[in-house]
């Protein structure tokens, strides 16, 4: 076993996979020579070659166009969106041709693509860099949305997105990079899509969040602990489609929860969590389910990020309301 | 007032200069004579003869389906009459291993390229069968967001690349979807590897009803593909030797490793955009229809034949017969089809 951190662990993911099924192709913006603006891809171009590892020309549409074209072909396609804020320059080839690709061709063609992209907020980039965009990909029947929190997380989920036979996004938050090294194992192994953790367990109250947050949420959850609070968190690691089983379970266990997430309240996976508990264990609830995340506005310029962004102070606050509803 | 100096760079001369070189090639003329030797890709009596049998086979498939849509009996429908050598003589070059990407109009192509006519009419009354190409058949199912083709032939025909097999990926696109950012991306991308595609654009003059004018301050559409910097042509879409040869070109250059070719075909559509309510004395005039129907790839087509001694009334009438036979068989296929159920649609979401 080596320590990694999550950087390093997704560059052997992808490692893993190129030496496992001589199908599958890495492909972005600088990913090949330059190893990727954040060395995600570092040394894979040199080891597999630029037949399998390779430069594309800067636009984010054709990255997917290549993708759709190259599975099409019988490859499994790795394409790097260098800044998940670059989406909407994409859009169509993920949300209405490759998540469709499947249904349109009646099952005759299916596109086994990962979409790899960093994104959220805390490291001071510019514009359309930091913004958490799963709720649009989530929207979409037929893609499935992996956020992993952790090294360890990160290669198992990369390694089964890849394996995937359907597009999977795999968002990787960029304050997770390098945060901080565990334990990863050198051999491939993967984590089932659609499976969320429990990474604390406890009796007063569930916590459920993805991304970085589950720092922040483990961070309010010890806290909390001081103060004679069993606060559960739950790691959703797949936010589409959500692991249903594992969140009522969790509920029915300590009757009170809260959903933590990065990006703004509306219309995100937040409010999908807080929906399927209410539909399916609201006699089990002994307060109403509140949500933490950022205000309905768009991401703030990089002096505003730290005011703008949920951290465990506005956990705990929300929290003990629930706690003491 | 001084005399302007001369300039080390003209950037209108130099515009004007490109545009300029773009002659539309042309070997067969209306009156269906070759007045372009040099250029005539010699095709067999045999060869000249199945072409002519597509194109006539393809305009009464378009007559049948007209009707049967206006009868409630097919759904959605994009009528291809005036477009047979834009279609069929571009994808007479092709071989079966070739790959096509079409546009929601391409549907005569992806018949002649395996696809069953009752498949066809089941994806056209929106049932999901049709949309599932049988195996060997290299087609992708028409594609509806303009543009969007366009990159992904580009992903497909790096994939035969990377494969190593002698093939090509070929698309169409119409004058409008020019247009798109996704046209660009296609073509570019395809030019920066070097990938073996062909990349056609059927400019019927209209994209429903907006002028082909109202698309680019660009003199012809083909001179995109120079700002790519690939082989671009512009083609009489209504002659099929012409579009035949440049598209064998432009073949032979991508398997060779020479990269993809963009074409313009310069022809029209006789009839509305798609049966849906179009209506297009709002945007043409009869006289403008008047004057294409003269160009019509058919007549021309018809008298070079007949010149040669190889095509008769009698051959034509057979092959109107076979046509309308095969399409009524066809129907009555595509009518017996199982009705679609749920659980067919649940287990390919």
């Amino acid at each position: 076993m080596a320590q990694m951190t999550m950087i390093q662990a997704i560059t052997d993911a992808m490692r893993s996979e190129l030496n496992n099924d001589e199908n599958v192709l890495v492909f972005g913006e600088d990913v090949g020579n330059n190893g990727g603006v954040f060395r995600a891809t570092e040394g894979l171009q040199k080891e597999f070659g630029e037949d399998r590892v390779f430069d594309t020309p800067l636009g984010e549409s054709g990255i997917g166009g290549l993708a759709i074209g190259l599975s099409l072909t019988g490859f499994r396609p790795v394409m790097e969106i260098q800044f998940f804020g670059f989406v909407y320059e994409v859009m169509d080839s993920i949300s209405g041709q490759l998540a469709r690709m499947q249904f349109r061709s009646g099952g005759r063609y299916n596109a086994p693509v990962t979409i790899r992209a960093p994104f959220g907020g805390g490291v001071a980039t510019p514009e359309m860099h930091a913004d958490s965009l799963e709720g649009l990909m989530a929207a979409q029947p037929g893609l499935t949305v992996v956020i992993p929190s952790t090294p360890y997380d990160a290669k198992g989920l990369l390694i089964s997105a890849i394996r995937d036979e359907n597009p999977v996004v795999f968002l990787e938050h960029m304050k997770l990079y390098r945060s901080f090294r565990e334990e990863v194992p050198e051999e491939a192994y993967t984590i089932p899509l659609g499976k969320a953790e429990v990474k604390r367990e406890g009796s007063d109250l569930s916590i459920f969040t993805y991304g970085a947050m589950v720092h922040e949420s483990l961070k309010a959850a010890e806290e909390m602990e001081k103060e004679g609070y069993s606060v559960e968190v739950v790691d959703l690691r797949t936010v589409h489609p959500l692991d249903i089983e594992t969140i009522i379970e969790s509920v029915e266990k300590t009757n009170r929860a809260i959903v933590v997430q990065e990006a703004q309240k509306q219309a995100g996976i937040a409010a999908n969590v807080v929906t399927e508990i209410t539909e399916r264990a609201i006699l089990s609830l002994e307060a109403p389910v509140l949500r933490v995340t950022a205000p309905d506005t768009i991401y703030p310029y990089a002096q505003g990020e730290k005011a703008w962004l949920p951290d465990a102070k506005d956990i705990m606050e929300t929290a003990k309301k629930v706690l003491t509803f | 007032m001084a005399a302007k100096k001369d300039k080390q760079f003209d950037p209108v001369k130099t515009l004007h200069e490109i545009e300029d070189k773009f002659e539309m090639v042309q070997i067969l003329n209306e009156e269906g004579e070759i007045v372009n030797k040099d250029m005539d890709p010699q095709l067999s009596d045999e060869e000249l003869v199945e072409l002519m049998t597509r194109m006539v086979y393809t305009r009464i498939l378009d007559q049948r389906s007209i009707s049967l849509n206006r009868q409630g009996r097919l759904g959605f429908y994009a009528p291809t009459a005036g477009q047979e050598a834009s279609q069929l003589a571009s994808h007479f070059a092709l071989e079966k291993e070739d790959f096509i990407l079409p546009g929601y109009r391409d549907v005569p192509q992806m018949i002649w390229h395996g696809l069953p006519l009752t498949m066809a009419f089941l994806w056209s009354r929106g049932h999901y069968e049709g949309s599932i190409i049988p195996e060997g058949v290299n087609v992708f199912p028409p594609q509806i967001i303009i543009g969007a083709q366009y990159i992904q032939a580009a992903g497909v025909a790096m994939g035969m690349q990377k494969r190593g097999q002698k093939s090509v990926a070929m698309t169409y696109t119409g004058d409008g979807g020019t247009s798109q950012g996704d046209f660009y991306e296609g073509i570019n991308f395809a030019g920066a590897y070097r990938s073996p595609a062909i990349f056609v654009i059927q400019n019927n003059q209209y994209a429903i009803s907006t002028p082909r004018d109202v698309q680019t301050s660009g003199k012809t559409l083909a001179q995109k593909g120079i700002a790519a910097g690939i082989p671009s042509v512009l083609v009489d879409g209504m002659d099929p030797l012409a579009v035949y040869a440049v598209t064998r070109d432009a073949r032979e250059r991508a398997v060779n490793g020479e990269g993809p070719t963009v074409i313009e075909t310069y022809c029209y559509r006789y009839g509305p955009h798609t049966m849906a309510g179009d209506d297009p004395t709002r945007y043409r005039t009869s006289e403008t229809d008047n004057e294409w129907e003269k160009r019509d790839p058919l007549i021309r087509f018809r008298k070079y034949l007949e010149a040669k001694g190889i095509w008769s009334e009698a051959q034509e009438e057979a092959i109107i017969e076979r046509a309308t036979e095969e399409i009524r068989e066809a129907i009555k296929a595509a009518d017996a089809a199982p009705k679609q159920k749920v659980s067919d649609f649940i287990k390919i979401m």
